[in-house]
């Protein structure tokens, strides 16, 4: 821990976390820098930059701040808001497999999604269902889980739960869609960012420029003492039931969006939570460093997702599956040899 | 004697989990620089009353008060700035170092502007002299004994700078020379800086030996409640505990030890 004063004020932190944060965020930059001047008008990071800062083309401009950007901005966010989110849910159910993805949120923000899609709906209501899917499915799963407080194990039995009977719900809902809707439903229902808009962008943007300082600034180093347990946070001056219920909202609210924003893309928020302890080697949340590891692994993924195959770019949300479910595998295999599964 | 005007006090407290009521019109009050144990058999509701003083459980009925107002109008962090906790169980994060540990009984003094300060520094090194583990300092918790762990949490607790400090049965788990090591340290605590002490305690005996005010609890009632000297009998033993014995003079300290009465077959 460093501490740095000014006069009465004072603050603390992990250089290495510090650091690993930055890393992951530069590192997503550069990558994000580099996908913006590849695909099929091809430009060297210098004239990125140049246009990026409105001295391109007509044509450069178009392409990069209309076509390319937006894109990359929503990778940006979604990563993030994933990455943020999931570093919150292992956190408060204290166990590494506590994301999103397992506990139904997502599959619920699908469903939600499929509805809009079965009545018909436009994008933008599909996005709009997502985001309904997600919270609703998350103020049930709090509530089912409720007894005296809400508990990590309750939580992850109740979010496994709800994820099986949703994912049944989905499976219904697909066969009830138009072939071309289903279509439509199943690219979604991948996770994939072509042809983002900023559109896409803007509620995610909105929704991480305030839950972000909140939950890093107010919420993080009370969410350390949780961690101990609820009886030594309270003697501390924590109030563990309100700390959770903020946090658990503000976890849903941010994996909702991102759904809404790209799909459920899969395992990020699992998978960048655990890359970013190991990376800043302290216990605890981490969650600083989980949402730029986030923001990298996406853009990462993505970029990899259009250029893998010459001419036959992938939805995101198999690259992240499937690096994530190797991930998976490893930590199975590494907790299993540890001995502590 | 509700009306003592003490800092910390529970006025007619129904204490429930769900559905199970623990306990029914309970009043205690924690006389101003005291060492108060409480005692009693199992489930009597001793750490359920302590959980309620501490304001970790929310009464069903009833008010506890800290200094004249309802701890549940206070402020949390104004709570814990007054009365210290020390649960039961607590986990310590995989890993985490003694210093840091104890370093986070300093939270309620910090602000987001205000992380860590020459004081916050100062009370911590304080803290781990007074237990005696400042030798331990970059360790990993993890890796001490029992005892060490329980003096680095009495620690942390300490570090909270608090007047009143309630501890949920501090000696469990522990052997004889721990035990003895973990409440001779809380006595002296006691001693030192007039702290309110309050701590739950299973182990009559100990006690006996250690308080000097005893609160002695069955089915969620407070049975008798004054010096040790003056309530300890052995009439008392056997309604509270329901354990026939003898109460004899600790040869030690003139405190008193009971001895608990023996089976005539096993009379030698």
């Amino acid at each position: 821990m460093t501490v740095i004063r000014l006069g009465d004020r004072s603050l603390r932190y992990r250089p290495r976390a510090l650091a690993a944060g930055a890393a992951c965020l530069l590192s997503a930059l550069a990558v994000g820098l580099w996908a913006l001047g590849s695909g099929d008008f091809p430009m060297s990071p210098a004239d990125v930059l140049r246009t990026l800062f409105g001295g391109g083309t007509p044509a450069e401009d178009f392409i990069v701040n209309q076509l390319r950007l937006p894109r990359l901005v929503t990778a940006l966010l979604v990563g993030a808001a994933l990455g943020l989110s999931g570093g919150l849910f292992q956190s408060l159910v204290r166990n590494p497999l506590g994301s999103p993805d397992i506990l139904g949120f997502t599959q619920g923000a699908a469903s939600g999604a499929l509805l809009v899609v079965v009545a018909g709906g436009s994008s933008l209501a599909l996005a709009g269902g997502a985001l309904a899917g997600g919270v609703a499915t998350g103020a049930a799963i709090y509530a089912l889980a409720w007894r005296q407080g809400v508990h990590g194990s309750r939580l992850v039995m109740v979010g496994i739960g709800t994820a099986a009977v949703l994912t049944g719900v989905n499976g219904y809902l697909l066969t009830r869609a138009q072939l071309m809707d289903a279509a439509r439903a199943l690219l979604w229902l991948t996770g994939s960012l072509d042809g983002r808009g900023w559109a896409d962008a803007l509620p995610l943007l909105t929704a991480l420029a305030v839950l972000a300082p909140v939950v890093l600034l107010g919420g993080s180093r009370a969410l350390v003492l949780l961690e101990m347990g609820d009886d030594a946070a309270s003697g501390l001056g924590v109030r563990p039931e309100r700390l959770r219920l903020t946090l658990l909202a503000s976890a849903v609210l941010l994996a909702s969006l991102a759904a809404a924003a790209a799909g459920p893309v899969s395992f990020v928020a699992l998978t960048a939570p655990q890359v970013a302890r190991r990376l800043t080697r302290a216990p605890g949340p981490n969650l600083l460093a989980s949402m730029c590891t986030g923001a990298a692994l996406l853009v990462t993924a993505d970029f990899a997702a259009q250029r893998l195959f010459t001419g036959h770019p992938l939805p995101v949300g198999v690259v992240t599956g499937v690096l994530g479910g190797g991930y998976l595998i490893g930590l199975l295999a590494t907790e299993r040899r540890a001995g502590r599964l | 004697m509700a009306d003592g005007g003490a800092r910390l006090a529970g006025r007619d407290l129904t204490l429930a989990y769900e559905r199970r009521t623990i306990a029914e019109h309970l009043t205690v009050e924690i006389p101003d620089r005291s060492f108060t144990v409480v005692v009693g058999p199992n489930a009597c509701g001793k750490s359920t009353l302590l959980r309620a003083l501490a304001r970790t459980l929310k009464p069903a009925a009833g008010t506890v008060l800290l200094d004249g107002r309802s701890i549940a109008d206070i402020p949390a962090k104004q709570v814990a700035r007054t009365l210290g906790l020390l649960p039961q169980s607590s986990v310590a994060p995989d890993g985490i170092t003694v210093a840091d540990l104890v370093a986070r009984g300093r939270y309620p003094h910090q602000g987001l502007l205000r992380q860590w300060s020459p004081e916050d520094e100062r009370v911590v090194a304080e803290s781990m002299a007074a237990t005696g583990v400042d030798a331990l300092a970059d360790r990993a918790v993890d890796e001490l004994s029992g005892g060490q762990r329980q003096r680095v949490w009495i620690a942390m607790a300490l570090a909270q700078q608090t007047p009143l400090l309630l501890l949920d049965e501090p000696t469990t788990y522990l052997d004889i020379a721990h035990q003895i090591e973990v409440l001779d340290l809380c006595a002296r605590l006691h001693e030192e800086n007039g702290r309110t002490l309050v701590a739950v305690l299973h182990d009559l005996n100990h006690a006996a030996r250690y308080a000097t005010h005893l609160i002695a609890m069955r089915d969620g009632r407070v049975v008798a409640a004054g010096p040790p000297a003056e309530i300890v009998t052995a009439e008392l033993v056997e309604e509270v505990f329901r354990l026939p014995c003898r109460v004899i003079d600790d040869p030690e300290t003139g405190t008193p030890l009971v001895v608990p009465a023996a089976r005539t077959a096993v009379r030698r």
